[in-house]
């Protein structure tokens, strides 16, 4: 059985080939403050992003650019001040620890996200097993995190995300404590699914190359307050390498502009 | 661009996580069941050996006369006795047992609706939970005059020492578990779902277990000193108890009985300290990769 065959058992409702103009995320001006008034850090100010069903849309930034707040706003986690946000269809946030329970299996862990989904129990099993076929860890399921490595926990992460029936993944560096081969191959991976399930992808990262690699859309962010500085559509071919030489003339391109985002800051 | 043939871009992706993944494997197998038992057990039982060994130097001194200080030697055999054909010893410990488990039922109770209630309003957790803390350093035999005015020479006046003593640890332990939970846990239980009722289902009580069961352990540790205490002060002629016979038999100065009695006291609290709670915390802390305390 194919990957890919399993997939389509699993999320039936999307096999509709998506279509590039329904928005599936849509953020129109919104701010976000921390702090006790006066004193407050503005973490994001009226940020306005758009993501198509079935985009892969790369979010970088400088530190402080408030990427992980936009993406706890839009999973529900936090509110912002002023502006509206929607998404259409269950999202699911991925961290960048896979924040898998420790006291369950890889495979309750899964579980546990149908039943929370309201999955019936008789389906839970088969369904269970077909996730962890999905991001290929069978025979790995009765296995607790500890005993898994990084790039494992993520993928089961990952399953356990797709077991909440979520159509858009807002993922916040999900990569970024892995080592380099166990990146790679998992980018591969992540691509693999998303063109295979057609689900929507927030990724924030802070590896323009990485950013690069994935996305449809590279969106650049100001820092303090966060807000879209330029977004850049990534035209190269896929499957796409972090050492392909337009790869890295993109980067560079990103990267510039980044530092001259944080040259704002350098108080003269 | 890698090469996209026969077997396909994917089979050679699918084939490189596969290594990676059983990279991943231990190499050295687990020690069989047996071994790791009989590894953890022989440091204690030559401790013990070497306790009694102890014990019967100090008697072979003749510091004290035989018949106050006797030796293992007398004790030993006179207590298997005791246990085997005397029935006595064996109901006395039925009530002590039954008291200090429906003791520390009653602790957990209340324990427990403590530290829920404090780890849900902050009003509460800033008038009572140092005095939680604070109410676990009042040794507990001081409360007893107070709880044999209140309840008089009654198995409630007990009941209510224990608990006290009790009490405090259970609400500790859960509401240190509750406070330590990673964030990152209860956001992703939020991310999937999990509210209300679920949410203490299916992640802040199994998130707070470890913590929970070395509280309970903590608590059982001062229910048995507490119950002790009470059986010492408080009793009841017709309910043959552990602390009542300690109480008879140095009434009638029969040291071997009584050193056997305390030999039993001490064995019940070990026995449900370390081998009840102690391998349930282990067993916890394993399963979930925490190195074992």
């Amino acid at each position: 059985m194919s990957a890919a065959h399993g997939l389509a058992t699993i999320t039936p409702r999307l096999e509709a080939a998506p279509s590039g103009a329904t928005p599936a995320i849509e953020v129109a001006g919104v701010h976000k403050a921390y702090g006790p008034s006066g004193s407050h850090v503005l973490a994001l100010s009226d940020l306005t992003l758009n993501v198509a069903k079935g985009e892969f849309v790369c979010l970088v930034g400088a530190s402080g650019c408030g990427k992980s707040t936009l993406l706890n706003i839009l999973a529900g986690l936090d509110r912002p001040q002023l502006g509206t946000f929607s998404t259409r269809g269950r999202v699911a946030l991925l961290f960048q620890e896979a924040a898998l329970f420790p006291w369950l299996t890889a495979a309750q862990n899964i579980e546990l996200a149908l039943r929370l989904a309201g999955v019936p129990r008789s389906e839970r099993q088969t369904r269970t097993h077909e996730l962890l076929h999905v991001v290929q860890l069978e025979g790995w399921g009765d296995k607790r995190p500890h005993e898994l490595s990084g790039g494992m926990r993520q993928r089961t992460a990952v399953a356990r995300a797709l077991a909440q029936g979520a159509e858009i993944l807002l993922m916040d560096e999900p990569f970024g404590s892995l080592d380099a081969m166990t990146r790679d191959i998992l980018h591969d991976e992540l691509e693999r699914l998303w063109k295979d399930a057609g689900f929507t992808v927030l990724f924030v990262t802070h590896d323009v190359r990485e950013a690069v690699r994935l996305g449809d859309r590279v969106a650049v962010l100001t820092s303090r307050p966060g807000q879209v500085a330029e977004e850049l559509t990534i035209d190269l071919p896929r499957p796409r390498l972090m050492s392909d030489p337009e790869v890295a003339t993109l980067a560079e391109r990103i990267t510039h502009r980044l530092r001259e985002e944080v040259l704002r800051h350098a108080g003269d | 661009m890698q090469a996209t043939d026969l077997f396909g871009h994917r089979s050679r992706q699918e084939r490189e996580l596969a290594g990676l993944d059983n990279l991943e494997l231990p190499l050295r197998p687990r020690k069989s069941a047996l071994r790791r038992f009989w590894s953890g057990a022989w440091p204690q039982l030559a401790a013990i050996g070497i306790a009694i060994a102890i014990w019967q130097i100090v008697v072979l001194l003749e510091l004290k006369p035989v018949w106050i200080l006797p030796g293992p030697l007398a004790v030993l055999p006179e207590l298997w006795h005791d246990l085997t054909r005397d029935t006595r010893l064996i109901e006395a410990m039925a009530t002590t047992l039954r008291r200090a488990a429906f003791g520390f039922a009653l602790a957990l109770l209340i324990g427990i609706l403590i530290g829920l209630a404090v780890t849900r309003f902050k009003l509460l957790r800033t008038a009572v939970a140092s005095l939680i803390t604070g109410l676990q350093t009042m040794p507990s035999i001081a409360w007893f005059p107070l709880a044999i005015l209140l309840f008089g020479i009654t198995e409630q006046a007990m009941m209510f020492v224990v608990v006290l003593g009790a009490a405090p640890s259970v609400a500790n332990g859960l509401i240190h578990g509750i406070d330590h939970i990673p964030r990152i846990l209860l956001r992703a239980g939020r991310v999937l779902g999990a509210h209300r009722l679920d949410k203490y289902r299916f992640v802040i009580f199994p998130a707070a277990l470890p913590s929970f069961v070395g509280g309970l352990k903590q608590a059982w540790a001062f229910a048995w000193r507490s119950l002790m205490a009470g059986e010492l002060l408080v009793i009841i002629a017709s309910q043959p108890a552990l602390g009542v016979r300690l109480q008879l038999q140095r009434e009638q100065v029969d040291a071997v009985a009584l050193i056997g009695t305390m030999l039993v006291i001490l064995s019940v609290g070990i026995t449900v300290d370390l081998v009840i709670f102690g391998n349930i915390e282990r067993r916890i802390r394993r399963r979930r990769g925490l190195g074992v305390a």
